[in-house]
């Protein structure tokens, strides 16, 4: 990896992990909720991909699934509303060495957080952004969020919600210096973990939509999912993310979207009649705060000794 | 200018009254953007390099263009230099330069002269095409003399033309020059300033500015009858001079701190302008976030990642950080906080000095907080006490303050070079096994203290939460955790207050008064003290740079004087105010701390002027306070 100076002693485990190596606790998410199907996910593609626990952090706000960490057995960073991303950034800043995933909601994220937000997308970092929404609050118990389609009955609007939502596919697509969206659900297990793989792999800001099921509080929007299936449309390409046709045939819809194209990426994320799924947008060349942040590690004594006393005697008298 | 000034000086020096001084206030007022601080920011340096004490502090206006020729549109410097150590901006000006003559009634609203301070006054505005400002020229210099200055009218643009077009750009460096003959200051060192500050521009540039010090400093040798004799005494250890926020930011760079993580605002920004300079050569960087929270977010980050950061801010930033500083707290994260105080409540004087925050910082969070409050009172200190906040965040697993404030920001006062010593330095990350096994919290119930996994230590993996948790860092609502977790994180300021000693007693162990001040005060406080005990007052003072935990032993060092009182830049109901009593009092923050703390009456006087205070009006309070003349 780049910039990895003494600073970081590398010690390289040669176990081979498991599973349930990355399992801690018993997840209290009400049965049924869209969270322990992406729980399931990342705990595969850690296994996949052997990375070291230690070497692993997960940060996630507050909310129903930002107690996601509790339940990985690596190191975890369960902070505050809305700031996960700050967080997660001051975490790579001079990290290059760790694997870092951001786990947050809709609340959390388009609504308490959304100025971190889209700060997070423009810095492209190299993290995974994983937005579990389920267009409603659910640890204050449904509450109308900012993704909650018009018209959501909940506590805070009795009679239906009366603003349309936020759109955070279109949000992020939208923030100069984006560089990977992607849209997926909870109940489509092979689609969401080659997406969270494909963001994995993607050098820089990872940012992925999880369209979730919430039976507690927002059953309408699931039983709608499922009496109109055809509103699921998967995106394909080459460069996009693929799944097994098997899995391909169970859409009704297919279309075909090269991720390169920002333009056209921004009008699918427009259409609100359908739910693309897929790959809307991947830039990998964009620029990366990250790399700026670990570009002069590891300074030795002797090269801060002398900078400090360039600097005293600049005020020398 | 066949000969050089010095040798014209020296054969007309007799013919001149030279009048001995062993200190003198100068300040500079102008239109903002006038050069005015630059001139004499430089005529401190130059008195600091020939051995002189120095405090410079400046004048600023709230607004970026204020209009020109206005009282609220005053902007310059105050720049006190002295035979010995000078502490402080101290009382009213001896001598003035005003560019125009309405910008000295900003300072006069201020009491900052005095009968028989002298006045140096562009004199063009007398000659001007509009008959307003001619006659509002006339009035002044009218009213300046009816108040008993010494009036000096002084053609400075019409000087400057003979040798700039644009005489508004060249007219500090005339008065630097101007000033340099005054008081007998060294034309080579002025030059060798004048190239340092000019470095960035072109040759022609500092070759006119060079020309304009000369003729500044030749117009008065042969136009003015006066000097001052100021002798200086160099120091024989080797000395740097820079304001407050300088101090903090070369204080970052010697403490081991490689992130710093802000967000713009005044008057605490000017840390990270020479930081960003200076801070990537020395392996650290800064990061501008996107708001104060994120700044903080982003540090807190760093810091659970294994370096501890600092973040940089004033007081609306404090309000804004309250949450994190809380999670800080909660989660046991090292942290560094620097707070440059201004004045309060919300956006209040953004540039002006106040010691507000001492509350907010303690008890700004919900619930039980707590945390280290260290309060720099010099401007070596704000050095020395970034380097301590580092230390102690990580000895102690918590967030440690530093609160400066304006007056330190903006004061610049020469002190010993620090001798770099590497243990300031933070090593490598730890990346060892973790060795506490399963404990992320392993409070030692003598001390409150524990070992904190960083990411990348095998088998320290937890999750930090800000929510309450046991010893194995997991989420516990269980009544005797949360009541044993809460005491250990308390226990840690016992444990730190163990290492601390009493405050040292300027003057007499025991009296009639004692002074208690913090932070920027110093200075002043122990000027006024010095001239009451010449008085002959059985006044002491103490000064706190521990503020929480407080410093050991205050309450046996109170009950030795009969009245203790503390003086402090922030708000205080006056007992005469209407409606107030002693019982409905709201005192001043730290005499409200001390009060709680010691139960012992302690008084204060505190006011919110925006201003550094001087040594005159707390000599008037100690005089007032013992009912002597």
């Amino acid at each position: 990896m780049f910039g990895l100076k003494c600073d970081i002693a590398l010690d390289l485990p040669e176990k081979y992990y498991l599973q349930h190596d990355y399992e801690k606790g018993v997840a209290r998410w009400c049965p049924g909720c869209g969270d322990h199907a992406v729980l399931a996910a990342i705990q595969k593609l850690c296994k996949e991909y052997q990375l070291p626990p230690e070497k692993t952090v997960f940060v996630s706000g507050i909310g129903c699934s930002s107690r996601f960490p509790h339940y990985m057995n690596t190191y975890g960073f369960h902070g505050l509303h809305g700031r996960a991303f700050p967080v997660a950034s001051g975490v790579r800043f001079r990290r290059p060495d760790l694997n870092i995933f951001v786990v947050t909601g809709d609340g959390d994220c388009c609504s308490i957080g959304a100025g971190a937000w889209v700060h997070a997308i423009r810095y492209n970092m190299k993290m995974v952004a994983l937005l579990f929404d389920n267009g409603i609050y659910g640890l204050t118990k449904k509450q109308t969020s900012p993704t909650s389609r018009m018209g959501t009955v909940s506590n805070t609007h009795p009679t239906g919600s009366v603003l349309p939502p936020i759109n955070p596919i279109q949000t992020t697509l939208g923030v100069s210096n984006v560089s990977f969206v992607a849209q997926t659900s909870d109940m489509n297990p092979a689609h969401l973990y080659a997406t969270i793989k494909a963001g994995f792999e993607h050098p820089g800001f990872a940012f992925i939509r999880i369209m979730q099921r919430c039976p507690a509080f927002m059953q309408q929007q699931t039983d709608d999912w499922k009496t109109n299936k055809d509103q699921f449309v998967l995106l394909e390409h080459p460069k996009g993310i693929s799944v097994d046709e098997a899995v391909a045939d169970t859409f009704g819809l297919r279309v075909a979207h090269d991720p390169g194209a920002l333009h056209s990426a921004r009008e699918l994320a427009e259409d609100t009649d359908k739910v693309y799924l897929g790959l809307f947008y991947q830039n990998k060349e964009a620029l990366r705060y990250d790399l700026y942040g670990a570009h002069n590690l590891g300074y030795t004594y002797e090269q801060k000794e002398a900078a400090l006393e360039t600097e005293l005697d600049r005020f020398a008298i | 200018m066949a000969n050089s000034p010095e040798t014209l000086a020296a054969g007309r020096r007799e013919t001149k009254q030279v009048i001995p001084v062993d200190e003198h206030i100068i300040e500079i007022v102008s239109d903002s953007g006038e050069g005015a601080q630059k001139a004499g920011q430089s005529f401190g340096a130059i008195s600091a390099k020939m051995g002189n004490g120095v405090w410079t502090v400046e004048i600023i206006p709230a607004e970026i263009q204020p209009p020109p020729r206005t009282v609220q549109g005053a902007s310059g410097i105050r720049i006190r230099i002295g035979s010995r150590k000078i502490t402080n901006p101290g009382n009213e000006a001896d001598l003035v330069i005003a560019f125009n003559e309405k910008v000295p009634y900003a300072r006069i609203e201020q009491m900052a002269y005095k009968e028989g301070t002298v006045l140096l006054i562009e004199s063009k505005w007398g000659e001007d095409e509009s008959e307003e400002i001619r006659n509002s020229y006339v009035e002044a210099i009218q009213d300046f003399r009816e108040r008993g200055y010494v009036v000096h009218e002084i053609p400075m643009e019409k000087e400057c033309l003979r040798w700039v077009r644009n005489p508004k750009k060249g007219k500090n460096m005339w008065v630097l020059g101007l000033l340099c003959y005054l008081y007998d200051r060294s034309l080579e060192r002025a030059e060798e300033q004048i190239r340092q500050i000019f470095r960035k521009k072109s040759d022609a540039i500092v070759e006119s500015n060079l020309q304009l010090l000369q003729a500044g400093y030749e117009w008065a040798l042969q136009q003015l009858d006066f000097r001052f004799d100021l002798p200086s005494i160099p120091s024989e250890s080797e000395m740097v001079v820079m304001n407050g926020n300088e101090a903090l930011s070369l204080g970052i760079m010697a403490s081991g701190i490689e992130v710093c993580s802000m967000y713009p605002i005044t008057p605490a920004t000017s840390v990270t302008h020479h930081l960003a300079e200076a801070f990537e050569r020395a392996g650290g960087l800064v990061h501008q976030a996107e708001d104060e929270i994120a700044a903080i977010g982003f540090a807190v980050g760093s810091s659970y990642a294994g370096k501890t950061a600092v973040t940089i801010t004033s007081g609306p930033g404090i309000a804004l950080k309250t949450e994190f500083i809380g999670l800080a707290v909660m989660a046991e994260v090292p942290l560094v906080i620097i707070d440059v105080q201004r004045g309060g409540p919300s956006t209040g004087l953004p540039t002006k000095v106040e010691q507000g925050d001492i509350l907010a910082v303690l008890y700004g969070q919900p619930g039980d907080s707590p945390k280290i409050v260290l309060a720099p009172a010099t401007i070596e200190e704000c050095f020395h006490f970034v380097i301590l906040a580092r230390k102690l965040a990580e000895t102690f697993r918590m967030p440690v303050f530093v609160l400066s404030d304006a007056n330190l920001a903006t004061g610049v006062q020469p002190y010993p070079r620090p001798k770099v010593n590497r243990d300031w330095f933070s090593g490598p990350i730890d990346q060892s096994p973790w060795k506490e096994k399963g404990r992320a919290f392993g409070w030692d119930e003598k001390t409150g203290l524990s070992k904190r996994p960083v990411p990348g230590q095998a088998g320290g993996m937890y999750t930090l939460t800000g929510l309450a948790h046991n010893e194995q860092g997991i989420v516990s609502y269980k009544p005797e955790n949360n009541q044993y977790s809460s005491a250990m994180r308390s226990r840690k300021l016992a444990t730190f207050g163990q290492t601390l000693k009493p405050p040292v007693i300027n003057g007499d162990p025991e009296g009639d008064l004692l002074i208690v001040g913090w932070g920027s005060t110093l200075g002043t406080i122990d000027e006024a003290v010095e001239k009451a005990r010449a008085m002959g007052a059985k006044v002491s003072s103490i000064h706190l740079r521990f503020l929480s935990p407080l410093e050991p032993g205050l309450k046996e060092i109170f009950s030795r004087f009969k009245q203790v009182m503390t003086v402090e830049i922030n708000y205080s109901d006056r007992l005469e105010d209407p409606l107030i009593t002693a019982e409905n009092r709201r005192y001043s923050q730290l005499a409200w701390m001390l009060r709680a703390q010691t139960l012992t009456d302690v008084q204060c006087y505190s006011n919110v002027h925006g201003q550094p205070m001087s040594p005159g009006l707390i000599l008037r309070q100690i005089q007032s306070a013992l009912q002597i003349r």
